[in-house]
């Protein structure tokens, strides 16, 4: 056997007081994890601590789990989107925009963290928008299918400003949806032959370099002639993305917009001069979308049957191998608390497959602890001490545990990398589920076993789950 | 002490009963596709207050949208699944439109046949580099045995196991698509990656023991060696397969319609998975070792 592979040589846990320090911290790591999960017991207990404790103690962090759509509900929609009008090196750069673009209409809907991706794909652009708990799709999809639309306003005159916020003032309904400082020009996005980043010759600094075609260039060069010193606002469907001051009248159809900006900041106003100037046209492909109370019902009865899941196994690991199968519960009670945290804290995004790779991990998760078990009672029914046993059935099932965790890892990886977003979240519950329970099988499993009571338990062999003893005992 | 591997054949013609009943009904009926792989729309409803209208009552009431291919199939007691081609976001108001106000709606899937297509793709993809991603592991796993059998045959018996393991399910679910209508979607393909990597667990146990054994018992023949090491681990094997199958049937007894297929495609192919790593692959081992041992 390969000596550098031992669990031995990589968690030296011999020394006795080692592995009650061991077993104490997994106990404090368990229970900071229990409350994680599921703060309002200690919530619950402060409470009634803080009416006679002196010192007032906090309420626990609150971190929700983190549902996908098929369980609290949502759409999802899938867009193609045609990037011909773009040429090849800028697609990306399009893309870019137009997510942008869109994540801005989207958060108008007020749907809370929306997801907008950009996908790549055998020379197909996409883009993935999901919204959870909304509740006029159809309203939704028909916002985000909409063209941009950019446009330069020019500023009001003082005068004209005061009236139009006195008359809101007053609710005059004619003037409410009017903008107080800015007022439409003849000049649109569609005048824009593309807009990059560049930097300034003398101040090193990004710009935002823009370029109109003639006809732009001439309604440019009247705009900015009757705006010197004053702003020009620019905005995308109806919101303000810049507002440069004009310095002098430009001609030629090329303006330059400079300012306190950082590369991304620049990138990004390029990118959504863009998106107004070459729009991209999406078109629909794909539509998921789950009512709340379907979600709802799922996560219920997904509960429900991981709960009872687990019960059966803790019962069939006790019945049959007794001693060490409650030392099996114990540990399983812990990776199960550990894993649920950590799906909190990374946090992973819980889909119905996500959690039946859950609760199909626990059943995984026993399967190092029956392997440990099977070799320890080998061990001892060939005549070894218990304590011999343990550490040899352990030194022993350790080879199996790996490779057969690194082959289930494996998969996991694959499912991960070459597949879509629903399979993704059973994949990584999966993996997490998998790596967790090598770290349990290690620490927690035989912690426990080595501090068994050794001597007592050699008088009990039915406590081991073994009929047969050999003489020795 | 079983003797596996004396009975092999016996072992090898029930497994050859499946895989050639798997075959013929794949190669007669083939199987049925879902919206994920081929397209089309999905709406689910709920009527209130066991209001649902009849079947052909409904057909009826949607006739002058002329939706294509439409099949309308009631579910539990109040829901109702209407499949048809894919279609827009207007035609679908449409529908919800006529179904009327005392529907509630679960779920609406279109999905157009591009994605299909590339899933279809992925899957076959994300199956064939399992397959051999794991097969090379084991291969590396066990280089340094080299006698009387070299590692890579280890890897080509644990990749014939799981082709075993993937057509019995395949086949299960042919036969399901053709006689009850059961179609396979993205969680088809997970399962069936599942039950790879599951399935290798199992054999990677067994064949790590009979990796320990050879070093153990130098002097014991390979059939003999193969024969206790298989029974060695036979209670492990089971045991685990059963823990694993106790947590799948609570989620098939208990756990949300939507997934039941997907579970019980993972049952299936862990109880195949656990057969043929205890009375495939060990006995395929000492098999390929006979073949090579009369040349």
């Amino acid at each position: 056997m390969t000596p550098s592979y031992s669990p031995d040589k990589l968690f030296k846990l011999d020394a006795a007081k080692k592995v009650r320090f061991t077993i104490f911290a997994i106990f404090i790591v368990a229970i900071i994890a229990a409350f994680f999960i599921y703060p309002s017991v200690w919530d619950k207990a402060v409470n009634k601590i803080n009416v006679i404790s002196p010192v007032a103690l906090p309420n626990f962090i609150k971190v929700p789990f983190k549902l996908g759509l098929d369980l609290a509900g949502g759409t999802r929609l899938i867009y193609s989107a045609d990037v011909s009008g773009v040429k090849g090196q800028d697609a990306s750069s399009a893309m870019s925009g137009l997510r942008d673009v869109i994540e801005r209409r989207v958060n108008l809907f007020g749907v809370s963290e929306p997801v907008i991706e950009v996908e790549h794909s055998a020379s197909q652009w996409r883009l993935i928008v999901e919204l959870a708990g909304i509740k006029d799709i159809s309203q939704a999809i028909a916002l985000i299918g909409e063209t941009p639309f950019l446009e330069f306003k020019e500023q009001r005159d003082d005068a004209e400003t005061q009236k139009i916020l006195n008359e809101q003032k007053a609710g005059n309904k004619e003037y409410l949806a009017q903008d107080p400082y800015f007022k439409p020009t003849n000049l649109s996005g569609k005048y824009i032959k593309s807009a990059k980043v560049e930097f300034g010759q003398n101040t090193y600094q990004p710009e935002v370099s823009v370029q109109f075609d003639s006809e732009g260039a001439k309604i440019f060069e009247d705009l900015t002639k009757r705006n010197v010193e004053k702003q020009l606002g620019i905005y995308l469907d109806g919101l303000p993305i810049s507002a440069p001051v004009v310095r002098e009248a430009i001609s030629g159809g090329s303006a330059v917009i400079s300012g306190k900006f950082n590369i991304d900041e620049a990138k990004k106003l390029a990118e959504r001069l863009n998106a107004g100037a070459l729009p991209v046209p999406i078109r629909l492909i794909s539509q998921d979308s789950v009512g709340a109370s379907l979600g709802q019902d799922s996560l219920n009865k997904s509960i429900n049957a991981g709960l009872i899941g687990f019960l059966a196994v803790a019962i069939f690991m006790v019945l049959y191998y007794r001693f060490p199968g409650i030392v099996a519960v114990a540990a399983l009670l812990i990776y199960t608390t550990l894993v649920l945290a950590l799906f909190k804290l990374i946090p992973v995004t819980l889909t119905l497959a996500g959690i039946a790779g859950f609760i199909l991990s626990i059943g995984m998760a026993v399967d190092a602890n029956i392997l440990i078990f099977e070799r320890m009672k080998e061990e001892f029914r060939a005549g070894k001490g218990l304590g011999f046993a343990i550490d040899d059935g352990f030194a022993r099932a350790w080879f199996s545990i790996r490779d057969s965790n690194i082959s289930t890892l494996i998969t996991t990886l694959v499912l991960y990398y070459f597949t879509t977003s629903v399979v993704k979240g059973f994949a990584l519950t999966l993996g997490i589920g998998v790596i967790v329970s090598m770290f349990s099988a290690i620490f927690v499993t035989r912690s426990f076993l080595k501090i068994f009571p050794v001597s007592s338990l050699e008088k009990l062999p039915w406590l081991m789950g073994i009929k047969h003893l050999n003489s020795k005992f | 002490m079983l003797n596996i591997i004396g009975k092999r054949k016996i072992y090898y013609a029930m497994s050859a009963i499946f895989i050639v009943a798997s075959i013929i009904a794949l190669l007669l009926w083939g199987l049925k596709f879902g919206i994920d792989f081929k397209g089309g729309s999905l709406l689910e409803v709920a009527y209130s207050d066991n209001k649902r209208p009849e079947t052909n009552q409904i057909i009826d009431s949607l006739k002058s949208l002329k939706l294509n291919d439409l099949r309308v199939s009631p579910v539990g007691d109040s829901g109702v699944n209407f499949r048809f081609r894919e279609t827009d976001e207007a035609t679908h108001q449409e529908i919800v439109k006529i179904l009327g106000g005392n529907i509630e709606e679960r779920r609406f899937s279109s999905i157009g046949p591009t994605i299909g297509t590339e899933l279809k793709q992925k899957s076959i993809k994300a199956i064939i580099i399992v397959l051999f991603g794991i097969s090379l592991y084991i291969a590396w796993a066990f280089r340094k045995v080299s006698r009387p059998l070299s590692s890579w045959r280890y890897g080509i018996v644990t990749l014939i196991a799981l082709f075993h393991d993937l057509i019995i399910p395949v086949g299960l679910f042919a036969f399901l698509g053709h006689f009850y209508g059961v179609e396979i979607g993205t969680n088809f393909i997970v399962a069936l990656l599942v039950i790879l990597g599951f399935s290798v667990h199992d054999t990677i146990v067994v064949f790590d023991r009979i990796r320990e054994n050879l070093k153990r018992y130098a002097s014991l023949d390979f059939a003999p060696l193969v024969n206790q090491s298989v029974n060695e681990t036979l209670v492990r094997s089971i045991s685990t397969s059963f823990t694993v199958l106790l947590t799948l049937l609570a989620l098939y007894v208990f756990g949300g319609e939507s997934l039941k297929y997907f579970i019980l495609a993972l049952m299936v192919g862990i109880f195949s998975g656990t057969y043929s790593s205890i009375f495939i692959a060990s006995p395929l081992l000492i098999s390929w070792f006979k073949v090579l041992n009369k040349n």
